[in-house]
């Protein structure tokens, strides 16, 4: 295989069905493609690419090059990265993008350095050069601070995109792509890292990723208990519940709860946040909700910055008339 | 025979500054500090050394940060060693002046480590909280062709292998590798012990060895940036607040229930 891949989306897969962040990658790499003239293809590996590959084509690429091999797992990350090199080295992408999720961001670096190239990393938009041909990755820095807009000197140019940065790509069952398999060579002696157990903590209540409305706290609620003042809210919102990085250091709760850089990424139409300071850290999460919500007792804070609506004043006298209120409106 | 273990660990601007105190000089793609705030050891490159202490609470270690950098405030860099770590290297050099381009970084990390000699493991931080990148550590791996776990939350070694906790987003991971590995780490691994006044004592007369480009055989080309900043700017977000005004706190609760009724969002 001589042709170049143009723009290749390395897609991840869960038993054999593409990850939803594949949809998002295309996305982006649609418009790279279009921008630079070139093609735009997916690479998918695993032990089997299932239904991968059907998904694939009705996503609208043009070609899916599918690396199947019965030793590549989920739990194997050295394999999957040796795998994606390998369809790197036979397809000569022009364009490498992977999603930024918990195995994203560490294989696309080793990925890079294995390739000789740099990594455009965490990225929350692409976009072509006109004037030098080139993809110039918008991405935020210094916690959020500030965006940084760089340029990958090398071939292929990569970039690690944010999950959520870009709507996926509508399937379009009718579209066909061409499927070339690649072989791999590959062996268990490349896996070096063993996992030993997967711990999965009880959560009840609703997904903070996928909540609608979320409500959360921070240090200034002092202790865990007032954490149980925000559970009441949730329930009566259908809300998922989340804390800044000072209330899950602090021990008061799970740091499954953690929103921000660090943390998790909420895109909720309405997020309630009650003695959390606005960091540029947490916002790092935030900034995509819709309407945000603060109470605090300082006016200067940040959070007021980006807050839609907002209460000076103490969470101790405002929460449990904003509570008794709601309950009394919501029946 | 004693555990060799490496921490990396970068000097950074102080991430918790006020808001108002960043300032970027986009003309020249960087960001404008303060000369009255001092920078700090990057807070999950604390986490790494103290992960290296636990594990030398229980065995023999010796235990030496890497810096790179152009240039360093010393007594900040010598936080390491009055926790405990045994010595301190600098890379310090004008040609290091980018040190948010990995790659580079990471040649330069790597080509100290092999000068070093053996090791068991390395530990970094998770990310650096300047630009973020969570990939220098990464890319010392790929070089050293080391396994790498990263975001742990508890780091063991026995029998040869590193075990570690990782923090993951629905609970946690255990997973172990042979060493000489790579572990990152982050701040759900605890507080980082407080340097003691002995500590203290101590790290006042240790001097750090200071390598330059050329010490460590390599030579500027090689660190020429594989990313590079076209433009550095901050992001406009400010949104009008309607600050919820009653006759006292629990008023203000009250109204704000109201309103989010009366705006459809609940
Ligand atoms: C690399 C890096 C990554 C990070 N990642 C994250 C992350 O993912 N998520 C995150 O949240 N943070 C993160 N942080 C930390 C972040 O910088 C802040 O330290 C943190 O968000 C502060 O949490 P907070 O707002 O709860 O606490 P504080 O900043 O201390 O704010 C507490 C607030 O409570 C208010 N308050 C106090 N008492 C009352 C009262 N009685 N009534 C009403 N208001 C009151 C105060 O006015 C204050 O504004 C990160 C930091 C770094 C360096
Ligand atoms: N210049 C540097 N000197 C020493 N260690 C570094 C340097 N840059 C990055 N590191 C290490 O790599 C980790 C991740 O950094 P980064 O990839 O820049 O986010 C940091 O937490 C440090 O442990």
């Amino acid at each position: 295989m001589t042709d170049s891949a143009g723009v290749l989306v390395l897609a991840e897969t869960e038993g054999g069905v593409l990850s939803p962040t594949a949809a998002e990658l295309l996305t982006a790499g649609r418009s790279l493609a279009e921008g630079l003239g070139l093609p735009i293809s997916l690479g998918v590996a695993g032990s089997d690419a299932g239904t991968a590959t059907q998904e694939a084509a009705s996503l609208g690429v043009q070609q899916v090059y599918a690396a199947e091999d019965g030793i590549l797992s989920d739990d194997k990350p050295e394999l999957l990265l040796e795998a994606w090199a390998q369809i790197c080295r036979q397809t000569n992408p022009d364009v490498v993008l992977i999603a930024r999720t918990m195995a994203g961001r560490d294989l696309a670096p080793r990925l890079a350095v294995r390739l000789g190239v740099g990594l455009a990393q965490d990225c929350l938009e692409v976009r072509v050069d006109a004037d030098s041909g080139r993809m110039v990755a918008h991405r935020p820095v210094y916690g959020g601070n500030a965006m940084a807009a760089v340029v990958c000197n090398g071939t292929p140019q990569m970039a690690c995109v944010r999950p959520k940065a870009y709507e996926p790509m509508e399937a379009d069952e009718s579209q066909q792509a061409e499927v070339v398999p690649v072989s791999l060579s590959l062996d268990e002696s490349m896996a070096k890292v063993k996992l030993v157990e997967r711990v999965a903590e009880e959560s009840e209540g609703v997904r903070l990723e996928s909540a609608k409305i979320v409500v959360a706290g921070g240090r200034g609620l002092g202790s865990s208990e007032p954490f149980k003042d925000l559970e009441v809210i949730a329930g009566l919102l259908g809300a998922g519940i989340g804390a800044s990085r000072a209330a899950v250091d602090a021990g008061w709760v799970p740091p499954s709860w953690q929103i921000g850089l660090t943390g998790k990424t909420i895109t909720p139409d309405l997020y309630i946040t009650v003695a959390i300071s606005g960091a540029s850290q947490h916002m790092a999460g935030c900034s995509g909700s819709k309407v945000i919500v603060a109470v605090n007792k300082d006016a200067e804070a940040n959070i007021f910055k980006e807050a839609r609506y907002g209460v000076v004043g103490d969470w101790e006298k405002a929460l449990p008339s904003f509570t008794e209120t709601l309950r009394e409106l919501l029946g | 025979m004693s555990l060799k273990i490496i921490v990396l660990a970068k000097q950074v601007i102080d991430p918790e500054m006020p808001r108002s105190a960043f300032q970027v000089d986009r003309e020249n793609r960087r960001v404008m500090t303060p000369p009255t705030l001092p920078p700090v050891v990057n807070g999950f490159d604390e986490n790494a050394v103290e992960a290296a202490l636990r594990i030398k609470d229980s065995q023999a270690a010796e235990i030496t940060v890497i810096s790179m950098g152009q240039s360093f405030a010393l007594d900040v860099m010598k936080k390491p060693l009055s926790m405990g770590a045994d010595s301190l290297v600098l890379l310090q050099d004008d040609a290091f002046v980018n040190t948010v381009d990995s790659f580079g970084v990471a040649r330069a990390l790597t080509a100290a480590v092999r000068k070093l000699g053996s090791f068991d493991l390395i530990i970094a931080g998770r990310q650096a909280s300047d630009w973020d990148n969570a990939q220098a550590p990464l890319a010392v791996a790929e070089m050293l062709n080391l396994p790498s776990v990263t975001i742990g939350r508890k780091v063991e070694v026995g029998d040869g292998r590193v075990t570690v906790e990782r923090q993951m987003p629905e609970g946690t991971e255990i997973v172990e590798a042979p060493m000489p590995a790579l572990v990152t780490v982050s701040n759900e691994l605890g507080q980082p012990r407080y340097p003691t006044l002995r500590g203290i004592m101590a790290a006042t007369r240790k001097q750090p060895t200071v390598w330059s480009l050329e010490d460590l055989g390599l030579d500027a080309g090689e660190l020429a940036p594989q990313v590079e900043t076209v433009d550095l700017y901050v992001p406009v977000t400010e949104t009008d607040c309607e600050f919820i005004i009653g006759e006292d706190d629990a008023d203000a609760g009250r109204l704000l229930a109201l309103k989010l009724r009366e705006a459809k969002l609940v």
